[in-house]
């Protein structure tokens, strides 16, 4: 249950707040949807420095000290859970973000058959056109998860913004109050809808 | 007729005998949220998200199926009653296999607008992520157990309205579910008359015409509801 207030200490106005956007296992949906925010990104970018995100900074490692970071994606592999231990660990307010994050979606339909090694043989063997083989690249490609789990189920979370993808007016929705120092109350069709 | 007083939400209200809370309530403009129930259909109290709380009994009372009696006060949305239904909303979430996003009910289903209502913007229990099958072997209709929160109006309208009695619910707990005939696939029973009453009432996307993709799907209670009032008002006959 969200918790109505938020953590303790809010952002004061005296300094930009450092915002993150993490893509883990989702479509980047999110992402676009966040992009939709189109001329209140400018404003969004008077308010905040923007300084982890795949489509706002070029930064490779997650910094210390975040404000918000917004969370797209189930957890599906190996390099997802590290990092979000990593958001976790580094950031004040972590917004699960979108229905990936939250439900698992459709990354979580894998989740049906029942562990990593089934799905694999699955996807590279089962339904391969006969020369099919099993990814195997260790350091390169990340292990499957034996499940693709919502963010919550991980890591504590602050803030929920369901939606397949939230839209645009929803994700505004949600920061606009935080930069403001202030904390959102979602509810209502319009700001929490899954699907 | 005889007639009950009763106070719901601190509301006086007078309604006849045989009256149900639900009812009662929705009279008086007093939203209780349902979903097995559907006007036109018998009352079975099985989704539990009626539930309300009645002076001078510790037991939570389903509003579908408890008649309105004299004297009684009702309480219907208090937050412990408001934690139980977004409780509720979140076991059949997480029961199933519901993804909104590709669903064919998306935006006109049921249960994602009591996820709305009951304030469900996460479940605080884990997905069990069940292993479901989808029956295609009907010529215009499909199946999709993935979906299916077991609320039976299905079952309800194919023997109270259409009278053919294709479904019942098979087996017991976690394996419980809709089945066809006697647990065959639903294209191999014969009752069916292919009317499609069931994919109408169907409040999420278990039920569905084969051709509809996401978001495609409308359910649609009210050409129910004409039905069984002409029925009962006998409107077509001479």
């Amino acid at each position: 249950m969200s918790s109505g207030t938020g953590p303790s200490s809010s952002a004061t106005s005296s300094r930009k707040v450092r915002l993150a956007t993490v893509w883990l296992a989702g479509c980047s949906g999110c992402h676009m949807s966040f992009l939709d925010l189109d001329e209140w990104l400018l404003e969004l970018a008077e308010l905040a420095e923007i300084v982890y995100s795949p489509v706002g900074s070029d930064v490779k490692t997650y910094p210390e000290g975040v404000d918000v970071c917004l969370v797209e994606g189930g957890v599906a592999n190996a390099d997802n859970l590290e990092l979000l231990h990593q958001v976790r660990t580094r950031t004040r307010v972590l917004i699960s973000f979108g229905d990936c994050a939250i439900t698992a979606n459709i990354p979580g339909m894998r989740n049906m058959l029942h562990g990593a090694d089934p799905v694999l043989r699955k996807a590279y063997l089962e339904l391969a056109d006969g020369s099919g083989q099993l990814p195997h690249a260790p350091g390169i490609v990340p292990e499957l998860l034996e499940r693709v789990l919502p963010v919550h189920e991980l890591v504590p979370v602050e803030l929920y913004l369901p939606g397949c993808p939230p839209s645009a007016a929803r994700i505004r929705a949600a920061l606009e109050p935080l930069l403001q120092g202030g904390w959102p109350e979602l509810s209502g069709a319009d700001l929490i809808r899954f699907g | 007729m005889s007639v009950r007083t009763l106070r719901i939400d601190g509301r006086d209200l007078a309604v006849p005998e045989g009256t149900t809370l639900l009812q009662a309530a929705r009279e008086a403009g007093i939203a209780i949220p349902t979903l097995c129930h559907l006007e036109g259909l018998s009352p079975v109290a099985a989704c539990r998200l009626c539930l309300v709380e009645i002076e001078g009994t510790d037991k939570l009372l389903p509003a579908c199926i408890t008649p309105a009696s004299e004297g009684m006060v009702v309480q219907t949305a208090t937050p412990r009653l408001q934690d139980i239904r977004r409780t509720v909303v979140e076991l059949l979430f997480t029961e199933g296999n519901h993804v909104c996003a590709i669903c064919v009910a998306n935006g006109h289903c049921e249960l994602q607008d009591l996820a709305v209502t009951t304030g469900m913007d996460h479940s605080r229990l884990p997905y069990r992520f069940p292993a479901r099958r989808v029956d295609l072997s009907h010529p215009f209709f499909g199946l999709d157990h993935n979906r299916c929160i077991l609320c039976t109006r299905c079952v309800r309208v194919c023997d109270e309205v259409e009278g053919a009695h294709v479904w019942d619910v098979g087996w017991r707990g976690e394996h419980c579910r809709i089945i066809a005939g006697l647990d065959e696939p639903w294209g191999a029973v014969d009752a069916c008359t292919n009317c499609g009453k069931c994919v109408q009432v169907c409040p999420t996307g278990a039920l569905f015409h084969k051709g509809d993709t996401t978001a495609e799907k409308h359910d649609e209670p009210a050409q129910l509801q004409a039905l069984v009032h002409a029925r009962h008002h006998q409107q077509w006959n001479p």
